[in-house]
């Protein structure tokens, strides 16, 4: 096996509210490799996006902000260090694309001057340097015309072109991992095709670590080597993706690969009822439980822990454990 | 097959004025509709598919006289609406409505659920009594408790509030309802609920949907039949399993591969399209895909391509369709 | 409404700001029997003296109860604020939802109106309109409404372009439903939050300018116990009798800064921008 990159433990972050605490993100642990694609897959509020922002260091600086666990980067401890020291590896060392390329970028700088940014505070390389860097860039991620491009400013560069520039903007440092944040939401069809591509050759060529954060199961297929999928705050299931689309484990995660029209078929789509639960006052077992169609006595009690069941496929429901004692 | 028509669009058109420099004289217009024809049989569902800014919201709009059509003729149930005065067409929006795709603008955060659901019937001048009964069966066919019914919109979560938004559209029981990108802002669970309900629904009330979304996937599992809209105008038009299975347009051929599909197994040959979508201000000549087609020939460059029925009842607007017809599509299965 | 509260609760000077208005409409509503002498009381024995037992804030140069004309003065403050504001805010609301919602060359004659009236520093125009009208509460009153009415169609021009953009806008017209009853329906609830505020801290406006207005002479009538008219006056005793003009101007100072905080306190309870941060 590769070298680690990231290494989280037990993960929580919670908010204090007036209405009480939101549990936004409660005890997630993975490992993402080095050359490896790791897709945190959920909908909406399940904390995928909080996760990969704590992870960051970008929450858990305000009071109402509560972090636990451990974070670790190559080895070492990053949860608690200073925040120069974050400040370091923040763009240097691990980076982040977020899903909107229209707000990431300063329109009032040109795109080039972004990207060189990073390498004239992180590598202290001078000027002329640090744009034949931004030009390099824009041409590795498929910008044509680099060298005339670079002087542009965001609002020429239409919606993929933009999200290109983002990425090249991350990566201009090499950075060991790379945090994606549903980076083609926000795209159409057939470029977020385009940026997919790119992104799997960045891969290739960088090894770096990419953690992917999505809602699309068809982008988690695509692009990842292996998913966690995340439910109310928990991870409920971790397996290379093969294993997670050949044999899901988890009920959630079942009724989510039903509940998605696959194309060219008509079959009438099952339903998971319901909705996720509010984090405010979440249910006290397993947080699957009131819209899981196997629920039993013991997920009502008791949060199940995500364990191996079998080579690497975890997955957090009591319904494994009966099955495997039964045999 | 002609009375079975609902809807009919003559070569629609919606130019868009924009502003050019603040000296320059000349008027330049984003051609948002450019030139759209199409049929809506009773009882179908019609899939309207393409990219941002492909016009397929607008054409939407514009069939519900929500906008003003700059050139072409809509006809519904036979009767030409294109010009009919404000009276007219307050009595004839009984018989078509819209679901919205963002569920959080579209109910007003300030009136109840009652309210927002009953204003259709008081604007329709319903008797309250039948207004109270109307509202109680719809929260019911939706599936909200009747009990919410004084509840504000932000106590809702984005597909209960989908659903009253359908609650609503339901309201004068029309015959054919726009539905724009209804699912694209849920998450994925969600989606499911409604385009389940939303297909119960039209069993039980008799609708004809005009399906609109970018997602090929949910626009196939839900129509009958499925239009792809490139830059004003429909590129390809076909019974939905046809256009799966044997694509003609090279547009469609890489839509259809760009969608990921849920399947690691799979390995597909993506047709990867260079470059993104031409201005809607300045659209190419000739065919507005010659652009980014890898099969472009000089006719392309020269001559806009007539939309016109290759194969039984599936239309293409291509000059080289003869060449793609009955060619089983490899690159997605 | 409780989620508003709540975030109001939390802004302490805000709230100070609250309960000073709380006491100056007490003093407003119960004038004749809180305060302790007739205002018009003349009372030759006791010309300028300085605060004592019997007049905590002394007498001006008619021997007149300072105390007793501040409370009656709340009284014409507050009237002047309530009627003006009234007169800005119906018109100035209309205006701008009209320019609003129907756009096109309504807006751009109503934007030019507004324009041109902002191009006046205030003062000068109320000045010109008093001059016009002649000194008298009611034309202080219109004066000042006239005044102010800009801000309010400015603001509800623009919060009427952004509310008009909501799908439920759309969805209202899909449904049939006219204009008048979209905007009565689904534009003015939706405004209302910036509008507010505006009314709040435009009371302040109006009661300054009302001082304002009389301390130059072409406000309300002389013997009417205005603040603005008890400062004027007060002014030719400044070195004689500082009590005169002090506290009538402490007492203005007061109620116009209670509405600026309160305003801005209202302004961060309602706007929704803010409303994740305090969470």
């Amino acid at each position: 096996m590769k070298e680690v990159v990231l290494e989280v433990k037990n993960l929580k972050t919670h908010f204090r509210t007036r209405k009480g605490i939101v549990k936004a993100v409660d005890g997630v642990s993975f490992k993402v490799h080095k050359g490896e694609t790791f897709a945190l897959v959920g909908e909406s509020g399940c904390g995928k996006s909080v996760t990969c922002m704590t992870i960051m260091g970008l929450i858990g600086r305000k009071k109402n902000e509560v972090v636990e666990g451990d974070i670790f980067f190559k080895g070492r401890n990053i949860t608690n260090i200073s925040k120069e020291e974050r400040r370091k590896l923040r763009g240097k060392n691990m980076s982040i694309i977020f899903q909107d390329p229209m707000t990431s970028l300063n329109p009032v700088y040109t795109v080039g001057t972004q990207i060189a940014e990073m390498p004239i505070i992180h590598e202290g390389k001078s000027q002329s340097k640090a744009k034949e860097i931004a030009v390099n860039m824009l041409k590795k991620v498929g910008i044509p015309s680099p060298d005339k491009r670079v002087d542009e400013y965001p609002h020429q560069f239409s919606g993929g072109m933009r999200q290109r520039g983002v990425i090249g903007m991350s990566l201009a440092c090499n950075p060991e991992l790379l945090i994606a944040d549903e980076p083609t939401t926000a795209l159409d069809v057939t470029i977020q095709a385009q940026i997919l591509e790119l992104l799997r050759k960045l891969k290739e060529d960088t090894e770096s670590a990419i953690i992917m954060i999505t809602h699309d199961l068809g982008v988690v297929a695509e692009v990842s080597d292996s998913v966690g999928v995340m439910y109310a705050g928990t991870l409920v299931e971790k397996a290379l993706v093969k294993e997670l689309f050949k044999k899901p484990l988890h009920p959630y995660t079942k009724g989510l690969l039903k509940s998605i029209p696959k194309p060219g078929s008509k079959e009438r789509l099952t339903i998971i009822e319901g909705q996720p639960p509010d984090l405010h006052n979440a249910p006290k077992g397993c947080k699957f439980y009131p819209r899981c169609s196997y629920a039993m006595d013991k997920c009502r009690e008791e949060m199940p822990k995500l364990i191996e069941i079998e080579n690497g496929h975890k997955a957090a429901c009591w319904l494994n454990e009966v099955n495997k004692n039964g045999k | 097959m002609e009375n079975n028509i609902l809807v009919e669009v003559k070569n629609l058109k919606k130019y868009f004025p924009v502003k050019s420099g603040i000296l320059s004289r000349k008027k330049n217009y984003l051609k948002a509709v450019d030139g759209l024809n199409l049929k809506i049989y009773k009882g179908e569902t019609i899939g309207l598919v393409g990219e941002s800014g492909c016009g397929k919201s607008t054409t939407g709009r514009l069939i519900l006289r929500l906008l003003e059509p700059t050139e072409g003729k809509i006809f519904f149930d036979g009767k030409e609406i294109t010009d009919l005065d404000k009276n007219k067409l307050k009595s004839m929006r009984k018989d078509f409505q819209m679901v919205f795709q963002d569920p959080y603008a579209c109910l007003n955060p300030r009136l109840s659920i009652k309210s927002i659901i009953e204003e259709p019937l008081k604007t329709h001048k319903y008797r309250p009594s039948e207004r109270k009964k109307t509202v109680k069966d719809l929260l019911e066919k939706v599936g909200i408790p009747k009990s919410y019914m004084d509840r504000y919109p932000h106590e809702f979560s984005g597909g209960q509030r989908q659903r009253i938004g359908i609650a609503r559209a339901l309201a004068l029981n029309p015959k054919f309802i726009v539905a724009d990108e209804p699912v694209a802002a849920l998450d994925v669970s969600i989606q499911a609920q409604i385009l389940n309900l939303m297909s119960d629904l039209q069993d039980e009330y008799n609708l004809t949907y005009l399906f609109i979304a970018h997602d090929l996937s949910v626009v196939q599992y839900i129509s009958d039949r499925i239009g792809v809209m490139y830059l004003g105008s429909l590129v390809e038009l076909s019974e939905s399993q046809e256009l799966f299975d044997y694509t003609i347009h090279p547009y469609t051929r890489a839509l259809l591969s760009a969608i990921p599909i849920p399947d690691p197994e799979i390995e597909k040959r993506q047709i990867n399209l260079e470059g993104e979508i031409p201005s809607p201000i300045n659209p190419p000549d000739g065919c507005r895909f010659h652009t980014r087609c890898p099969y472009a020939e000089e006719i392309c460059r020269e001559k806009r391509p007539e939309f016109r029925e290759v194969k039984k009842e599936h239309y293409v607007a291509c000059h080289l369709a003869e060449k793609f017809i009955n060619k089983q599509n490899t690159e997605i299965r | 409404m409780g989620e508003i509260w709540y975030r109001f609760r939390k802004n302490k000077l805000a709230l100070f700001g609250f309960s000073v208005l709380l006491v100056f409409i007490i003093l407003a509503l119960a004038a004749p029997i809180i305060a302790p002498y007739d205002p018009f009381q003349m009372s030759t024995g006791e010309t300028l003296q300085s605060p004592n037992s019997a007049h905590i804030f002394g007498t001006d140069q008619f021997g007149r109860d300072i105390l007793s004309r501040i409370i009656h003065g709340t009284r014409i403050s507050f009237k002047v604020g309530i009627i003006s504001v009234g007169i800005s805010l119906v018109v100035g609301v209309a205006m701008g939802i009209c320019a609003g919602y129907f756009g096109g060359w309504i807006d751009i004659i109503i934007s030019r109106i507004i324009d041109i009236m902002f191009s006046f520093p205030d003062i000068f125009l109320a000045l010109v309109i008093m001059a016009i009208l002649g000194t008298s509460l009611t034309n202080v009153m219109i004066a000042i409404g006239i005044v102010y009415t800009p801000i309010f169609a400015r603001i509800a021009r623009g919060s009427t372009l952004t509310v008009k953009d909501n799908a439920y806008i759309e969805a209202a017209r899909s449904i049939g439903v006219g204009d008048l009853m979209t905007i009565i329906r689904h534009i003015l609830p939706n405004i209302l939050a910036p509008l507010i505020v505006q009314i709040t801290l435009s009371f302040g406006f109006a009661i300054r300018s009302e001082a304002a207005l009389s301390f130059l002479g072409l406000g309300v009538e002389p013997d009417v116990p205005s603040w603005g008219i008890m400062l004027n006056e007060g002014k030719d005793w400044m070195e004689l009798a500082w009590w005169v003009s002090v506290f009538p101007g402490l007492a203005a100072t007061l109620a116009i800064l209670s509405f600026n905080v309160l305003g801005d306190g209202l302004r961060d309870a309602l706007d929704p921008k803010l409303k994740n941060e305090s969470e």
